[in-house]
């Protein structure tokens, strides 16, 4: 055993598998393969608890605040947009829809092995270029113009994500330092391009986005009456799918999981490991950047503000991306999820709950979506512990206070 | 039997599913040495580590000194008198030799250590044992050797009645292994019971009264040393009989095909180079042994050529070409194969898949994309073949993932990986460390087929045996310069050993 000492957890990991040339293949190697062929169970089945658990603390906290109303208030959590009220349908989707771009951009740059705590940052900085474009490209046709307003936050979000990126490839700088400075710097610079350019004095925000440069409908709006849909919903599903394929399918991405999950041996292997690192950001930079479009340019009323507060859609982004275990299509119904149940904790309002309540159900809800990966880990223990048990009842018992012969086996003397 | 410290019976000791030792006893008499032999995963380390408190066995008892024992952490057995010099010393690199043998177990006065006392019985013990040592010399400032005598120390200060030695000479050069039996001898005659944990049956017959052979973690016999035969206990340790030397064919060697001139790769705060101006040649045809003992600049040495951490100074050739420059992919195309020293950190991807893994060099040719577009069909038929061409077992093949991998098969798919790309210079570090018999032969095997084929072979190796049975030609490494270049067939290890300890030094080299 020359490696002992080392890693002794790996060490008896091995062990196992030694033999493994020379014998039948051991039962271990099975069902450490098998373990990977079901990882995605696993992780849809953590996701699954870490929700439930965070339903049953927010359950503790509506019995602590009003015990008589906390059966009701969980329904009306789970129930979230759907109440039969299109307006609420509509609203849920409308929280979806940025979280779920920010949330694609952090599962991305982890992908990577980034943590792009900076989703925020190239969320306003999409955001701002996106706005702008939209209220001073009057020569820009308005068949197009929306188009265009995306390829400008497409732009200001990669390259506020590219600055950590370059850092962190080139200087070794740790990304979550640069990319949480460049949430501040991004803050303040939207404030210096509303004030200087694009501003409303009267309500001290951002001039409203002009009618011809919102997304287009396609007609969902019509066909939902009331629910204020545009095709982003849409087009977040085909983001999401288009990193999945880009992800899984495609030779940048076998560099990014590589350089991601092995850095040294990616590095022995001649993968060039920054141009990884900074394409990844850059991407997913753009990514919260067309979240900042979806959600200005969604024609649902919301306006620029140059109120000086990082935008939480960037930080929201963080809980979806872990709940959804940083899988592209995770992520989209994570997102689905968190909109849901951020409505639903609003409605809570109607059974006298306070504000400060809600979002502390929320904040609850959404902090064990990081225990997801506990729970995924509790899960492969618990069935491996199954496995073990059904093999060791089968086997020869022999319990410790077994009275043995001494030396049985010896031959000398 | 009464005169047994320990009796292990019927030690069973399971991880998940697999059982690393089975139903296995283990008696050591009081005052002699017992190897235990096994290869890599035999559950030798399992079954002492069980002893040691850190493993807790399902199954079995142990009795010490004839009193039934738990033991539940090395504190116990420490309580026990158990002692354990680790394969990695564990001392504090700035503490004198004497802080480091009292340290945990500090004599004090009013709470203040009395070092005084310390001292005097430390070298009481060191002269009543023959470990002659300095105690105000700093750990980082003494050789290895007297580092494991200060282990050794360490043991007989808590008065430790049972020494465990897991692997001692892993890290030794032949004169300090010497050394290290005739201390262990001294050790027993004085009444401690040592129990030698080893794979080298050469130091067994040399140290030991019994041995216990361990195969699968099953018991396989105890017998005495003096009964038997090197390769009795080998047969009985792999389960068949071993060849051990290897054919080698003559070849003619071809031009060169692989140099480099006046490497040198400076150390961060310090003054002293980890490579010094080293300059080597390899030609076709031809296996150049670099030999020496771990951490002599060896692993630097191949970073630089390789690429990983370019050199600071000196230039590279490959192929009369200057790759100096050159980018890792770059070397890698123009004919560079490596087999890393570290097959988990730079070998493999252990979360990607077998088949990921093969192509880990080669993703990016249009055998394996289109259009930016991984063609996984052809990565796997690809896979495939190697995977029968070199034998690397496995429960999915191509799927598994490269962490279900037996160490053996994820050195077998690097070496596949490496050698089916057809290189002019394959640098191989340690290629068969940790690994069982067949997979050695195995890939000895490989190496010397490339060898034959006119490839140029540099083998980085901290295992003499190794050196010896495959090199054309030996290159002494010895505190980041080479000190010797010689012929295998005019040298013997114990010249190549005096070279490893820098004892002897060639002028004018190469």
């Amino acid at each position: 055993m020359s490696d002992s000492g080392k890693n002794k957890d790996h060490e008896f990991k091995n062990k196992p598998l030694v033999d493994a040339g020379r014998q039948a293949v051991p039962e271990e190697e099975l069902s450490l393969s098998h373990q990977a062929r079901t990882k995605g169970f696993y992780s849809f089945f953590a996701s699954l608890m870490a929700i439930i658990t965070g339903l049953l603390v927010g359950v503790i906290i509506l019995l602590i605040a009003n015990p008589s109303r906390a059966g009701r208030g969980l329904l009306t959590i789970l129930k979230g947009g759907m109440t039969g009220s299109p307006t609420q349908f509509g609203q849920a989707i409308a929280t979806a829809i940025p979280i779920i771009m920010t949330g694609l951009s952090v599962a991305f740059a982890y992908k990577s092995g980034l943590f792009n705590i900076g989703a925020s940052g190239q969320f306003m900085v999409g955001g701002v270029c996106a706005v702008f474009v939209a209220i001073k490209g009057t020569m820009i046709p308005a068949s197009v113009l929306w188009l265009v307003c995306m390829l400008a936050a497409i732009v200001g979000g990669a390259v506020w994500g590219s600055v950590p990126g370059i850092l962190k490839a080139y200087f070794k700088v740790n990304e979550v330092i640069t990319s949480i400075m460049m949430n501040y710097i991004g803050m303040y610079l939207v404030k210096i391009i509303i004030e200087q350019t694009i501003y409303d004095s009267r309500y001290a925000r951002a001039q409203n986005v002009p009618v011809r440069a919102e997304i287009p409908t396609l007609g969902l709006d019509t066909a939902f009456p009331g629910t204020n849909l545009n095709i982003s919903l849409v087009l977040c599903f085909i983001f999401c799918l288009i990193i999945f394929i880009i992800s899984s399918r495609t030779v940048f991405g076998y560099e990014l999981t590589a350089v991601g999950l092995n850095p040294d041996a990616s590095r022995y292997a001649g993968i060039n490991s920054n141009r990884t690192v900074i394409t990844a950001m850059i991407i997913a930079g753009a990514l919260s950047g067309i979240g900042g479009f979806m959600m200005y340019l969604g024609g649902t009323g919301v306006y620029m503000e140059t109120n000086e507060i990082v935008a939480l859609q960037g930080f929201n982004g963080i809980p979806v991306a872990l709940l959804a275990m940083n899988h592209p299509i995770g992520v989209f119904l994570s997102g689905l999820f968190i909109g849901q149940i951020t409505i639903g904790g609003e409605n809570l309002q109607l059974h006298g709950y306070s504000k400060e309540i809600i979002d502390m159900i929320i904040a609850v809800i959404i902090y064990c979506a990081a225990f997801s990966l506990i729970f995924k880990q509790m899960l492969s223990r618990i069935v491996s512990g199954i496995k073990k048990n059904r093999k060791r009842a089968g086997g020869r018992r022999q319990g410790p206070g077994r009275n043995v012969r001494a030396d049985e086996s010896e031959v000398s003397s | 039997m009464s005169n047994n410290v320990i009796e292990m019976d019927h030690i069973t000791k399971r991880f998940g599913s697999f059982t690393a030792v089975d139903d296995v006893s283990f008696h050591l008499r009081q005052g002699e040495i017992h190897a235990l032999l096994g290869e890599n995963g035999a559950g030798k380390t399992t079954l002492v580590n069980v002893l040691f408190g850190l493993y807790a066995h399902e199954e079995g008892t142990i009795k010490i000194k004839g009193e039934p024992a738990t033991l539940n952490n090395p504190n116990d057995a420490n309580d026990y008198g158990i002692g354990m010099v680790h394969q990695h010393f564990m001392l504090v690199q700035n503490f004198t030799v004497l802080e480091s043998i009292i340290l945990g177990d500090e004599p004090t006065k009013a709470g203040i250590i009395n070092k005084s006392k310390a001292l005097e019985k430390v070298l009481e013990i060191s002269e009543r044992y023959k470990l002659a040592i300095e105690p105000d010399a700093e750990i980082r400032n003494i050789t290895v050797g007297q580092q494991q005598r200060v282990e050794i120390l360490k043991m007989l200060f808590r008065e430790n009645e049972i020494l465990i030695f897991d692997e001692p000479t892993a890290v030794l050069t032949p004169q300090e292994i010497d050394e290290l039996m005739s201390i262990m001898r001294n050790l027993a005659d004085e009444g401690k019971s040592i129990i030698f944990i080893t794979h080298k049956l050469n130091e067994i017959q040399k140290v030991a009264d019994r041995v216990t052979i361990l195969r699968k973690g099953k018991h396989i016999v105890t017998l005495d040393v003096a009964d038997t035969t090197a390769e009795e206990m080998s047969e009985l340790m792999v389960g068949r009989a071993v060849d051990f030397d290897v054919d080698k064919a003559e070849i003619a060697r071809g031009d060169v095909v692989f140099s480099c001139e006046n490497i040198t790769v400076k150390r961060e705060h310090s003054t002293k180079n980890a490579v010094h101006d080293v300059s080597l040649e390899v030609h076709s045809g031809e296996i150049v042994s670099v030999a020496g003992v771990d951490g002599n600049g060896q692993s630097e040495l191949v970073y630089a050529l390789t690429g990983i951490t370019p050199p600071d100074e000196g230039r590279i050739f490959l192929n009369g070409r200057d790759i100096s420059k050159s980018s890792i992919r770059e070397r890698t195309e123009s004919g560079m194969a490596h087999i890393p020293e570290d097959r988990q950190r730079f070998g493999m991807i252990l979360d990607l898949s077998l088949a990921n893994n093969l192509v880990l060099q080669t993703y990016y040719l249009p055998r394996f994309q289109k259009r930016g577009f991984m063609r996984f069909d052809s990565i796997r038929g690809y896979a495939d073949e190697l995977i029968g061409r070199f034998d690397i077992r496995s429960s999915e093949g191509a799927n598994s993932m490269g962490r279900a991998l037996s160490g053996g098969n994820q050195q077998k798919a690097i070496v596949a990986r490496e050698l089916d790309r057809d290189a002019d210079i394959i640098i191989a570090v340690q290629p068969v460390r940790g690994l069982d018999v067949g997979a050695i032969e195995y890939i000895h095997g490989q190496l010397l087929e490339q060898r034959n084929q006119g490839k140029g072979v540099l083998l980085i190796s901290f295992e003499l045996d190794e050196v010896m049975n495959l090199s054309d030609r030996i290159l002494v490494m010895y505190e980041g310069e080479i000190v010797a270049d010689l012929d295998p067939d005019q040298t013997d290890e114990r010249e190549l050993g005096l070279y490893m300890a820098g004892k002897k030094k060639e002028v004018g080299h190469v």
